[in-house]
């Protein structure tokens, strides 16, 4: 764990007050049971945006709080431990792209919306089951935006999508033009294909030629704090049941098979902590932040993978029960390990960065 | 990103940059720069030139080879920001600190804490001028990994004890003046009955023998130890406190081994750099080989991972005061990679990069060849990985022992 200051301390131990008491993982089962298809509790984010957790990363000047990458992401891990179900991740991206790319007007207007929690905001980049933002054919004229793009975060609440074409990213309010289709995944949360039929669309037009790679970034890190807080859990959970759990007369955690087996989860999730915080650090200090990225996203595909098979294998058969929490774990872990570049195309653009 | 308010006006550390600025123009010779640290070699030491004993001993005057110990007892005295400044400085001016070895990174902290006010007084400053060399007494024939198994045994004699017995993997044995120990004073009880006593090893008794490794290289030695009279006064805490006292160095040992620094140095060019050299590379300059630059790419993701997680260790116990459980996990983590790294790297080279000796290959070659095998040691010593699994299990993740 970075060490924080008392800023830092007291918005964490808060997320995770919050998180356990008013958001655990029972609430995703009420929200999974509505059948709605938004899938998340519209109560529980107003008061997730009360507490200003919306406008972490967005300046103070339009309503955020300006609090830095840190502690958005120290956040987001708590609300990931319990696999809390809400639009914080995808409004926060939506806003940072609007913080990188747009005008003062553009700010003015959506920044402090979004940071309230009046007004949810999501990328739509991707136009097929694959990362890939080197090929997208969405294209703009005339200030309207054609095009289709694939399995789009949090889409079913979403007021205002922050949508790449093929020169630039736009801002598209939904409403004439646009058009859902439910794409329901494993994880149970709100996915769909969204199609823009010359929708009006309003230019990001700052922000330089890098504007999407960064927006990108940002997406990988914050996906990235989700995936570390679901990874703790299931190492947490795990490690509470194979003290529990009692077979030939004996507490599994005395098994030297599993203490070891346990150790190398350990040393996989302290790895995997510290990319993720120095990706948030690289944001922080604006340093480095691309190939920060395409580590944090890497480790955090690559552990919470294993983690979220170990944990399945080493609970046994109660593990693959729905009645059991830790399945739930792994169908998250595969959306997100798939959302925003999964591992092969984080190493080629590693290697992409670093000249070879 | 916010870290510990920084407690000095920036007006006082400008000031001691300038002051480390000075000693460096004044004290570090330029034939040096770039050098590193000759004696630091896993090869052993090599004969002190001029230069490198008069940089010795002006930063041993100083105490700036151990910038954080207390001025009292030779060291520098330095709050760890400061230290920090001196690191910087010296980078920037090629220079290298020349004191070293398992008095510095592993006996000195251990007796700062544990030693009595007169051992402190006697052991510690030759160790800041780097005049002493300490060698580890720790493992045996039959106590490798069940450590406390060990049997030396150290008979009370009234004033003294006198010690039979043998250790062996005593790294630097044949060049050390003094021996850190680990040995029995009582044997009805396992962990109680071992005691941390300090054996010089010209005292008559004591026999070093080099062992030969499978990278032709002899770091370690068997010590025999015959009828050796070891004065009282270097029993290190009380009698029977030595497996306490021993595991505490062993702390400060894996986290040195595990890499964050020494490992970090040595693995300087990057995987892909030196494929670069090695292998076929495409018009845009990447490596042709798809599957080996995905390979190298896993390798430096995760390469990179390890040491931001050795630097937020640093952090941490930095914040919460000492070396912690962590250590193991360092240790365990920096070693496997670090062999993954070298197995990497002569893939990469071919043939080339198995060289012996002798003619067609260059000193990197061949010197990363016995870097190769070399590291296969990593994951044994210090406790092997195996131990820190136990370690990491039963201690940081409180899984239980069989009843």
């Amino acid at each position: 764990m970075a060490v924080l200051n008392e800023e830092q301390e007291m918005l964490r131990d808060m997320a995770r007050e919050w998180a356990t008491n008013e958001s655990p993982v029972a609430a995703f089962r009420k929200v999974r049971a509505s059948g709605a298809p938004e899938a998340f509790d519209r109560e529980a984010y107003t008061a997730m945006a009360q507490m200003g957790w919306a406008g972490i990363v967005v300046p103070e000047a339009h309503g955020g709080s300006d609090f830095g990458w840190l502690s958005a992401g120290l956040v987001v891990e708590e609300l990931g431990k319990t696999l809390t179900a809400s639009p914080l991740v995808a409004t926060t991206l939506a806003a940072t792209a609007i913080v990188l790319g747009g005008s003062e007007e553009q700010k003015a207007k959506w920044l402090p919306k979004l940071a309230s929690g009046e007004t949810i905001g999501t990328l739509a980049i991707d136009e097929g089951p694959h990362h890939n933002p080197a090929k997208i054919a969405a294209s703009v004229s005339g200030g309207k935006l054609s095009g289709t793009k694939a399995f789009v975060h949090e889409a079913h609440s979403t007021d205002l999508f922050v949508v790449a074409a093929a020169d630039g990213l736009y801002l598209v309010e939904n409403g004439d033009g646009v058009a859902l289709s439910t794409r329901k995944l494993t994880d149970q949360r709100s996915h769909a294909e969204v199609t823009f039929d010359g929708a009006a669309a309003d230019k990001l037009a700052g922000g330089g030629d890098s504007l999407l790679d960064d927006v990108l970034d940002r997406a990988r890190i914050l996906t990235a704090c989700e995936m570390l807080g679901m990874a703790q859990a299931v190492f947490d959970t795990t490690l509470e049941y194979l003290k529990q759990r009692v077979q030939f007369n004996q507490v599994l955690a005395t098994f030297q098979a599993l203490q070891h087996r346990m150790a190398d989860l350990f040393g996989d999730l302290a790895m995997m902590r510290s990319a993720v915080e120095g990706g948030l650090q690289a944001l922080d200090s604006g340093f480095g932040i691309p190939r920060a990225a395409a580590i944090a996203k890497s480790e955090a595909n690559r552990v919470l993978h294993t983690m979220s098979r170990e944990g399945i294998q080493l609970h046994g058969g109660i593990g693959m029960t729905d009645e059991y929490d830790i399945g739930f774990y792994l169908k998250r872990a595969r959306v997100l390990e798939a959302s925003w570049g999964n591992t092969s195309y984080l190493r080629d653009r590693f290697a992409r960065i670093g000249g070879y | 990103m916010a870290t510990q308010p920084d407690l000095q006006p920036p007006s006082a550390d400008d000031a001691f940059r300038e002051e480390v600025r000075d000693f460096l123009a004044a004290n570090f010779p330029s034939e040096l720069k770039g050098k590193g640290n000759a004696l630091a070699g896993v090869d052993g030491p090599t004969e002190e030139t001029e230069p490198q004993r008069k940089w010795r001993e002006a930063m041993g005057e100083r105490g700036w080879g151990t910038p954080t110990w207390p001025k009292e007892y030779g060291g520098g005295g330095l709050t760890r920001r400061q230290a920090a400044i001196l690191n910087e400085e010296m980078a920037k001016a090629g220079a290298y600190n020349p004191i070293g070895g398992m008095g510095v990174m592993m006996f000195g902290p251990t007796l700062l804490e544990y030693g009595s006010e007169a051992q402190k007084k006697e052991h510690i400053p030759p160790i800041c001028r780097g005049e002493i060399r300490w060698c580890q007494g720790y493992s045996e024939p039959n106590a490798g990994s069940d450590l406390a198994n060990l049997q030396t045994f150290a008979e009370d004699k009234g004033d003294h004890y006198v010690v039979n017995g043998q250790k062996t993997w005593t790294s630097g044995g044949q060049w050390a003046d003094k021996c850190f120990c680990l040995v029995r004073t009582d044997k009805s009880d396992k962990h109680k009955g071992i005691s941390f006593l300090l054996i010089d090893m010209d005292a008559p008794g004591v026999e070093v023998r080099p062992i030969q490794m499978i990278s032709g290289m002899s770091p370690f030695c068997e010590t025999f130890f015959t009828d050796v009279k070891v004065p009282k006064e270097n029993l290190v805490g009380e009698e029977g406190q030595g497996w306490t006292i021993g595991k505490r160095l062993l702390q400060h040992e894996r986290t040195n081994l595990s890499g964050g620094g020494s490992l970090a140095r040595m693995m300087g060019a990057s995987l892909a750099d030196i494929a670069k050299k090695y292998v076929e590379t495409d018009e845009s300059g990447a490596i042709a080989d798809k599957v080996l630059r995905d390979r190298i790419a896993d390798f430096e993701i995760r390469w990179s991972a390890f040491l931001l997680t050795a630097r937020r260790a640093t952090e941490e116990s930095k914040a919460q005061g000492g070396v912690s459980e962590i250590s193991s996990v360092l240790k365990k983590l920096g070693t496997k990679l670090g062999q993954e790294r070298a197995e990497l790297m002569i893939e990469i080279m071919g043939l080339q990069g198995l060289g012996w000796e002798g003619e067609g290959f260059t000193d990197a070659e061949l010197s990363g060849v016995r870097a190769w095998l070399f590291g296969k040691a990593t994951t044994i010593y210090g406790g092997s990985t195996e131990i820190q699994n136990n370690i990491i299990a039963k201690r940081v993740l409180g899984m239980l022992d069989h009843q």
